[in-house]
């Protein structure tokens, strides 16, 4: 099997360095290797796959590669390996009594999810691993029985970090005297915050505001991810987010960071200005939500996602429930390669029929 | 304690393993307690035992006993 040397190239390719046609010549190859691979080894893909008939197109073009809701990987459990080489089964964090998504992970999966993250996070904190504080609590890493996407999420960064430390006690509430101590002991070296999105605004921003509490946090860079589906309520929107955070942590670089438990590794991360970027190893496509053609770059739709990580499950190109946008390719002025866009929402509160322009209404 | 002392006991105190399963077998996943947990757990315990920063890339690469020892050349430790 060639597959070991395939996968020791991907590590290599350059995080945003591939404009337009470069990037589809290899990207869309691993991609219709992937999906030849995971029809052969698994038949409930083969048949899921083989009744919509996609391939009757050739896979001439990344549009034309076959994708699956990502709602399905929550119904079936979808493997492309024996169950013996299975090394993890990582779950989506959906609230109790809600089905969750299950992820069977071989090594070669598994390596080259750290690899490509490494990869990455090396493009926005170089490549020194810095001093981190984790906007969560110890607890939440403890439970091995229970591998949540925010276990994941934590252990997969803290390869970032060095002399980690949490902000939270395991009540979930803010510790301000051990975190004053770690920022004191790491006082004016870049430090690492990583938090759930949800998490850093809740058990952070908003106990400091309520408080009247500050931390000067200057030259540390936080990095977010998991989604703002929890501060619908509180109609925070990126900006305000960042404004916020500024203020009660006085930090500036602030990236947030979108990806699925069913791609892991392979995450989008936003760029200095705001917009988030496909790198390598991923894309985007925006269809429409009523006949999944392809929308125009600029229109709503439902974002479908691509990664070259999958190898133990068919999730290489998975529909998800997000709607989004494409801002742009090649042309971000942070001078990032490929395609960049922005995530508008969730499906169920969209009203959105079919690809919708963003400035019409 | 020497450096191998130093290093078994990293490993001893991390997977509450016994020093007769330090050997070539003992891999990344190879045991319930060598998991992505237990893994940053013992590049902790190697980075105080001796007083060194690794890499990302080392740390990504620490697959095993045995592969350990020849990243640790890297940091000047001797095993």
């Amino acid at each position: 099997m060639s597959e070991e040397g395939d996968a020791g190239s991907i590590t290599d390719w350059p995080t945003y360095g591939w404009s337009g046609p470069q990037k589809e010549k290899y990207f869309l190859s691993e991609m219709k290797r992937l999906t030849q691979l995971h029809r052969q080894a698994c038949p409930a893909y083969d048949k899921i796959v083989g009744k919509i008939d996609f391939l009757s197109q050739d896979m001439i073009s990344l549009e034309t590669i076959p994708f699956i809701p990502v709602r399905l990987f929550k119904l079936q459990k979808l493997l492309s390996v024996s169950k013996e080489e299975i090394i993890k089964t990582m779950t989506s964090s959906g609230t109790s009594g809600q089905a969750v998504s299950q992820i069977f992970l071989d090594k070669q999966t598994s390596a080259l999810q750290v690899k490509v993250l490494a990869r990455i996070m090396a493009d926005v904190i170089g490549s020194k691993r810095l001093p981190m504080l984790v906007i969560d609590c110890k607890a939440t890493v403890s439970d091995r029985l229970r591998f949540s996407a925010r276990t994941a999420g934590i252990l997969g960064f803290s390869m970032f970090g060095r002399q980690v430390e949490y902000a939270l006690d395991d009540d979930m509430t803010l510790n301000l005297e051990r975190v004053e101590k770690f920022v004191s002991k790491h006082a004016g070296q870049p430090i690492l915050v990583f938090g759930f999105t949800f998490m850093v605004w809740q058990h952070l921003v908003r106990t400091l505001e309520e408080s009247g509490q500050k931390i000067n946090l200057e030259g540390a860079i936080l990095i977010h991810g998991g989604g703002w589906k929890k501060l619908i309520s509180d109609a925070v929107d990126p900006q305000e987010y960042k404004e916020r955070i500024k203020s009660v942590l006085n930090i500036k670089k602030v990236h947030n960071y979108y990806g699925m438990v069913e791609q892991t590794g392979s995450i989008f991360m936003e760029c200095e200005y705001g917009h988030l970027h496909a790198s390598a190893w991923s894309d985007v496509i925006i269809r429409d939500s009523r006949d999944f053609s392809v929308c125009k770059d600029g229109q709503t739709g439902l974002v479908q996602l691509l990664s070259v990580i999958p190898h133990s499950y068919p999730g290489h190109s998975i529909l998800s429930e997000d709607i989004g946008r494409v801002l742009g390719r090649d042309d971000c002025p942070c001078q990032r390669k490929g395609t960049y866009f922005a995530i508008e929402g969730r499906l169920e509160n969209a009203e959105i029929r079919g690809c919708s322009d963003t400035f019409n209404g | 304690m020497n450096n191998k002392e130093k290093y078994d006991q990293a490993f001893i105190e991390s997977f509450s393993v016994e020093a007769d399963a330090l050997n070539e077998n003992l891999t990344y996943q190879s045991i319930a307690e060598w998991d992505s947990v237990g893994h940053m757990g013992l590049i902790a315990a190697l980075e105080d035992a001796f007083d060194i920063m690794m890499d990302t890339e080392d740390i990504i690469e620490f697959g095993s006993y045995t592969i350990g020892i020849d990243i640790m050349k890297k940091y000047k430790v001797e095993i």
